[in-house]
């Protein structure tokens, strides 16, 4: 335990800071970009200090008691720095730098009073992420692990004026609460299992194999159930693609890059703790695998760019979560930088496209590549970091995870994330070829965007290329193990994507509506979403309504029947009754003697 | 020889008197000169007993009760005569402001 985490701590005090004085002193709020750039200085300080940490490879914790009890504090607040944690805190506070620099741009027309809003919004969540990544335990990672929830739906609903976008804000609170009842239920019940919250103290535990606890897999389940809500897995994944209604940056900062990552990041951090229960690690790789495939069949035909990448979004969280539950979590939280990186960068160019067109219907783009060639110059790295090539980001971390998954024998969602991996590097060029390319559908005079949205959108790019040559020349240790036909098969893959997409949207070989015939049943479903979103609401309204309407109904002709009959009466028979206060003393007087009347005859008659 | 029990009985039919006045009369001034009747049958019984059973302490008390009725008297006459000033009457059955 050394005491030198200043520098952490400094990196969590500071949108802190930023968030208090924005949301305290409203005339700074009310002023707009001011306000942005206090957020900004305040976060660009803290990126600096977090780089420091991260360069340092600080290792150290620090606790301070809370809630204190007879045998000492039940649980603590702190930081608890390790490499994990430190390639984290970088990954938040760069991308939540550059979104936040994006978005001075692309929310510039927004009324002042809103924007301030927003940059207070964004800099709790800053603040909120990092707290959970610093989390010693489970408690303090539990109270972030909400209020990430909060900005989440705040910024969701930031155009509240729209229906669906308060409507998309409610379901994704209600939908990711789901699991988290599921998250406090298993952190709960862990602390009176073994007594203690704390991660250092757990883990220690486990490597003494003193963690045999009754119903340690019941346990970790339910701890797991939190991920699923909040990295958007099967079968709560139904939120994620309806948070597109938030603005774009807020898109690529928290339902792309780290929020809906912290589900990845909790099971990583409590790695040893899963590794006890094997049969809940091969639940989450298959569930992981299977969110994969079924987000991207979804994604192969949605129309939409940014529930494009939404789906992407889950779909590669899925791969993180298939390689966190095969055991390979360092794979896992690779993927999860990298894809941190280009899925930030895909969709503030989407945003970019977005600003520019005016529309999300990647169909009414078409031809952008001329009137946006930087815009689409970025997107298409970011689009070959996700499909898997080499030597961008994504193609290591995704070989990693693939390799991962094979050396754990899980042959089933191998095979699952391997199609995921070519309908991947499909529907990602299907978008690029529709949007970019192709005949030009757009009204209006398409442009390129500011440089302050630019700015960003190549530093994420060149980053998303760097990550990548350095993974290729010596970070590679993650996947040495793989087989050797691995690299090829990937490689493989996406080129088949690739493929595909361009013969059926550039060079128009194969029709696509013809491809979605053969495909009947599978394009039907997909399209439908499987009919989930069509359940959830089944549910929600036959069985969650029905029953609160007869609890309602018990509610109020029942149990407020009976109230509103005792008062009733008690009404009446004051009203009866209050005839007997006359005012006049001499009544009073002959009740006092006609009582002492009836006192004397009871003493004589009965009192023997 | 006259017996305890007739001063008892006149007692209680001083106190009754008494009690009916209370309780009968509309005037205030009344209703005290009942209250007075009502002590002064107790006032009987007090002395009585204390001559019959030979004990002085119930002519102390006798002389503790006139005193307090004086007092009595007093303060309830000049409540009356406040009374008058105000309602402008002393009928106890217009003086029902407690009255539902």
């Amino acid at each position: 335990m050394t005491p030198d985490v200043a520098l952490p701590l400094l990196v969590l005090a500071l949108p802190f800071a930023a968030f208090l004085l924005l949301a305290v002193v409203g005339p700074l709020r009310r002023t707009g970009r001011p306000a942005g750039l206090v957020s900004i200085a305040a976060i660009a300080i803290s990126f600096a200090a977090a780089l420091t940490v991260w360069a340092r490879e600080l290792v150290a914790e620090r606790t301070w008691g809370w809630i204190p009890a007879d045998g000492g504090p039940i649980a603590t607040v702190g930081v608890l720095v390790d490499p994990l944690a430190n390639a984290m805190l970088v990954l938040v506070t760069l991308v939540a730098l550059l979104v936040q620099v994006y978005s001075l741009a692309y929310l510039g027309d927004e009324r002042p009073g809103a924007l301030g809003r927003y940059y207070t919004y964004q800099s709790l969540f800053v603040f909120s992420m990092l707290g959970l990544v610093l989390a010693p335990g489970f408690v303090q990672m539990f109270v972030f692990w909400e209020l990430v929830g909060l900005c989440s739906y705040l910024l969701i609903g930031f155009w509240y004026e729209r229906p669906a976008a308060a409507r998309a804000a409610v379901k994704a609170f209600w939908i990711t609460k789901l699991g988290d009842v599921g998250f406090i239920v298993g952190i709960v019940l862990l602390w009176s299992a073994t007594g203690t919250f704390e991660f250092t103290d757990l883990f220690e535990k486990a490597q003494a194999n003193a963690l045999a606890v009754p119903g340690l897999a019941t346990i970790m389940f339910l701890i797991y159930l939190g991920a699923v809500g909040k990295s958007a897995q099967f079968p709560l994944h139904v939120w994620l693609p309806d948070a597109m209604e938030g603005p774009t940056p807020v898109s690529a900062l928290i339902h792309a890059a780290t929020m809906v990552t912290a589900g990845v990041y909790m099971v990583t951090r409590t790695e040893p703790l899963f590794a006890l229960v094997p049969e809940v690690l091969t639940l989450i790789a298959w569930v992981g695998a299977f969110t994969a495939l079924l987000a991207a069949t979804m994604a192969c035909v949605e129309g939409d760019i940014k529930r494009v990448l939404a789906y992407s979004t889950v779909s590669q969280l899925g791969y993180m979560m298939a390689a966190a539950g095969a055991g390979a979590s360092p794979a896992g939280f690779l993927h999860l930088l990298t894809h941190g990186l280009f899925k930030a960068l895909l969709f503030l160019a989407a945003g970019a496209v977005i600003h520019a067109v005016g529309t999300n219907d990647i169909f009414r783009m078409g031809g952008l590549f001329r009137a946006m060639p930087q815009t689409a110059v970025v997107f298409v790295v970011g689009t070959l970091a996700l499909a898997g090539v080499p030597p961008l980001a994504g193609f290591f971390s995704k070989e990693a995870v693939l390799g991962g998954v094979w050396e754990a024998h899980l042959t089933g969602p191998f095979l699952m994330l391997a199609l995921t991996a070519l309908l991947t590097a499909f529907y990602m060029f299907r978008v690029v070829f529709v949007a970019f390319f192709g005949r030009a559908h757009a009204g209006g005079h398409p442009h390129e965007a500011p440089w302050l949205m630019r700015g960003p959108l190549w530093l994420l790019a060149i980053l998303t290329l760097a990550v990548g040559i350095r993974l290729a020349l010596g970070g590679g240790e993650a996947h040495e193990e793989a087989p050797g036909w691995l690299p090829p098969l990937s490689v493989g893959l996406a080129t088949v994507g690739f493929v595909l997409a361009w013969a059926m949207y550039q060079r128009g070989a194969v029709d696509p509506a013809r491809v979605a015939a053969v495909l009947r049943p599978l394009d039907y479903l997909a399209r439908r979403r499987y009919g989930l979103d069509g359940l959830y609401a089944g549910v929600y309204r036959g069985i969650i309504l029905g029953l609160s309407r007869l609890i309602g109904w018990i509610d109020r002709y029942l149990v407020d029947g009976i109230l509103n009959a005792l008062t009733a009466l008690t009404l009446r028979a004051g009203d009866a009754l209050r005839y007997i206060q006359s005012g006049r003393a001499q009544d009073y007087v002959y009740g006092v003697a006609f009582g002492v009347l009836l006192l004397f005859v009871w003493a004589q008659l009965w009192r023997r | 020889m006259i017996g305890l029990s007739s001063y008892l009985v006149l007692a209680a039919l001083m106190f009754s008197i008494g009690l009916f006045g209370v309780l009968t009369r509309r005037n205030a001034v009344g209703i005290l000169l009942g209250i007075e009747l009502m002590l002064n049958a107790v006032n009987i019984n007090l002395v009585a007993f204390a001559r019959f059973h030979g004990d002085l302490l119930g002519l102390v008390f006798t002389l503790f009760t006139i005193s307090i009725t004086v007092a009595e008297v007093a303060v309830g006459l000049a409540i009356v005569i406040v009374i008058f000033r105000v309602r402008r009457t002393v009928e106890a059955d217009r003086l029902d402001l407690l009255r539902w």
